[in-house]
């Protein structure tokens, strides 16, 4: 039981962590509402929200109070217990991921030890993180069966087919990942893409690993349920989809949940494939400057990339019509799956041929 | 064969997808470059309440009933304006005018009610055209929002323009004499 | 009683009430999360002898993706409890005679496993690396690679079989 060994300031400093990751993650969340709704305003040629403070950036308080200020209808529903439950689902798993993330490199404390950035150094964070967006779609699924109501089911069963379909070629552009860094933790998947340049070639994974990268993207947007993939709430075919029947803060915690999963799943996109807390020059830095410096400027680079992630993410929501869902299901099953053991194969032919030690 | 008779229709291209078509992302690519392009177009948007957009010098408004230059009104209810209107939003009730009332009346006869219906009325400016005192204008605001029908059914009252200092002065010293 | 002793009693009764609940909750629905519920508290087992690698892809397979399956259908199916068909005694009674024989065979199992390990206690201090990936893998692919490769030619068929069944059959369906 190690796992019980552990002492009265780490807990503190953890929770500590834990709070300011939350805090973050639904702080940037909230402003992605916001980002969102100015970005696609900027492609269109309008304005956006301008009204609620300088640029409109009071606007996610507005929102959030109107949600929390309507009336919360419950229909006569099969269970209400389980009415409940999903958005709850919907809302825990999006806050779970950030568990196993590496916020920034270690920052040394002036006993020698080190606060580590990183909430649990698990060595299987990549599958914990598969695990939990596993069971994000449950929280869809249960809502979307607990609304009674015919759309919403149809709904749950895109997302649920949806999800599964995707998973499955997220998980083996994973493998070919995994299979080259040699490891499950995040920490050392980071931890490897060290700099930016290093024995004549880049040491980003994106680098190493395009076609698993542009395959886990195709499959994050399909997971996220987001645009040009969401078809479990695709207004022309199913009203409101699986929150059709929800309203107040319930409803919030769908369409909430859904900007924080965005924003983990840009973090997770930047530490696996574009060297998480890692910049050009960090070496310098730390022999120049100080090693909390370092650290600082790890986690500013690890957001930045988040946001730009995030950006892309919207830039292709307004960019981009929803797909139809047989062709989501032959894109999924018939070219990124086929694609995905292919790269799954060619790494580990790379490998064996070229990077074999014994 | 497909008629094409105007020489305007365009032959569909039904050709089988390349496979730079059917992999996608160079159409991805191509429609990122449009909307980054909009990114950077100035936006035609003027912010209402702080900036208004001045209407053309030809704009027909909310109409006015006018006064002359000693501030009487200058209708005498003929009722042209109600014939020539379209949209039969114009009703008035003429009534004779008594001596005393000559400050307030040009002719004889005026209009003791005089009724402009704003739902009906498409502001074509045929009143305007047709009076033949020059006592209906086409101004340059519009009808602001109201609750009720009843509201935008304009009275004398809400049409009539507001005596200014100059008439006030001029009605002064015709009242004199 | 030491901490790691009350978390596993504190397991192993969430474990079975949410099993017992799988059985005998009305609703088909609810009885799937039972078995969602069930699957977590196994993992938590899992972790508890430090085998990170086994809980977790028994939540990734089991939890997310066989669950979601069965969830899926059960959704399609509408069923509720006026729809429940009635057994007829036979069916009961085969019912009970099959289950009994699948329970001795469980208890027989069980009782043989344990055969040498009376007198002995279950250590769970001493944490086992077997469950990390690493030691895992090492295991699979050296001691256990014929039964590992056998299982995944089975899978393999049950691939094949599957795409073969879904497969439209176009001899059939050509117009004569």
């Amino acid at each position: 039981m190690i796992l019980l060994a552990i002492s009265l300031s780490l807990i503190l400093e953890k929770v500590i962590l834990i709070a300011v990751i939350l805090g973050a993650s639904l702080g940037i969340a909230m402003y992605s509402t916001w980002a969102e709704r100015k970005v696609a305003a900027i492609m269109q040629d309008r304005r956006g929200p301008m009204r609620a403070g300088p640029f409109g950036l009071f606007q996610p308080l507005a929102d959030g109070l109107k949600l929390f200020m309507k009336e919360e209808i419950i229909p006569a529903v099969s269970s209400k217990f389980l009415f409940v439950l999903g958005p709850s689902i919907a809302m825990l798993m999006a806050c779970m991921t950030s568990a196993v993330i590496p916020w920034g490199p270690d920052i040394p404390k002036a006993d020698g030890s080190v606060i580590s950035l990183q909430v649990a150094d698990i060595n299987i964070g990549v599958l914990f993180i598969f695990g939990v967006v596993s069971l994000g779609v449950y929280g869809v699924m249960i809502g979307a069966w607990a609304s009674n109501n015919k759309f919403s089911l149809m709904s749950g069963l895109r997302a649920a087919s949806q999800a599964i379909s995707y998973e499955l070629a997220m998980g083996i552009s994973l493998i070919a990942l995994v299979m080259m860094t040699g490891s499950l933790s995040m920490r050392e998947i980071v931890d490897q893409q060290h700099g930016f340049w290093a024995n004549g070639y880049f040491t980003w994974n994106f680098f190493k690993q395009p076609l698993a990268f542009l395959i886990f993207i195709v499959c994050a947007f399909a997971e996220l349920n987001r645009a040009p993939f969401d078809l479990a709430e695709c207004e022309s075919e199913l009203i409101g989809g699986y929150h059709t029947e929800y309203s107040s803060m319930k409803l919030g915690f769908y369409l909430f949940s859904e900007y924080i999963n965005m924003f983990i799943s840009s973090v997770i996109l930047s530490s696996l494939f574009f060297g998480g807390y890692n910049y050009p020059g960090m070496d310098i830095v730390a022999a120049h400057v100080s090693p909390l410096m370092v650290s600082l400027i790890g986690v500013m680079v690890l957001l930045g990339k988040a946001i730009c992630f995030i950006i892309f993410f919207m830039f292709i929501r307004w960019t981009i019509p929803r797909f139809r869902y047989d062709q989501l299901m032959n894109l999924g099953w018939k070219s990124l799956i086929p694609l995905a053991l292919f790269n799954m194969l060619a790494t580990g032919g790379v490998i064996l041929y070229f990077f074999n030690d014994k | 064969m497909t008629y094409n008779i105007s020489k305007k229709a365009k032959e569909v291209d039904r050709h089988p997808m390349t496979f730079l078509e059917r992999i996608y992302l160079p159409a991805i690519a191509k429609g990122l470059k449009i909307t980054l392009g909009h990114m950077f177009i100035k936006r035609p948007t003027i912010n209402y309440p702080e900036v208004k957009r001045p209407f053309s010098s030809t704009f027909r408004g909310l109409h006015v009933l006018n006064r002359d230059e000693e501030g009487r009104e200058r209708c005498t209810a003929c009722g042209l304006c109600a014939l020539s209107c379209p949209a039969e939003a114009i009703t008035m009730e003429a009534a004779e005018r008594l001596p005393s009332e000559s400050h307030l009346y040009r002719e004889e006869k005026y209009a003791a009610n005089y009724e402009i219906n704003m739902l009906r009325c498409i502001f074509c400016g045929l009143c305007e055209e047709a009076c033949p005192k020059d006592a209906i204008y086409l101004s340059q605001t519009f009808a602001p929002a109201n609750y009720e029908r009843k509201g935008f059914i304009y009275k004398k009252d809400d049409l009539l323009i507001p005596m200014t200092a100059e008439m006030e002065s001029k009605k002064e010293k015709s009242t004199q004499h | 009683m030491e901490i790691h002793q009350v978390i596993f009693w504190i397991l192993s009764l969430l474990t079975l009430s949410f099993a017992v609940g799988v059985i005998m909750s009305r609703s088909p629905i609810n009885s799937v999360l039972f078995l969602i519920l069930t699957f977590f508290s196994i993992s938590a087992h899992y972790v508890m002898m430090n085998a990170q690698f086994l809980a977790i892809v028994n939540i990734i397979v089991y939890a997310g993706a066989i669950m979601v399956l069965f969830l899926f259908v059960i959704m399609l199916m509408n069923l509720n409890s006026d729809t429940e068909p009635q057994k007829n005694f036979l069916v009961q009674f085969a019912a009970v005679i099959s289950g009994g024989a699948l329970l001795l065979i469980f208890v027989a199992a069980l009782k043989s496993s344990f055969t040498g390990l009376e007198g002995k206690d279950i250590n769970l201090i001493e944490s086992t690396d077997i469950g990390l990936i690493k030691n895992l893998g090492q295991k699979l692919f050296t001691d256990y690679v014929f039964p590992f490769e056998i299982a995944s030619v089975l899978f393999l068929s049950a691939m094949i079989g599957a795409v073969v069944l879904g497969k439209k059959d176009k001899v059939l369906q050509a117009p004569k």
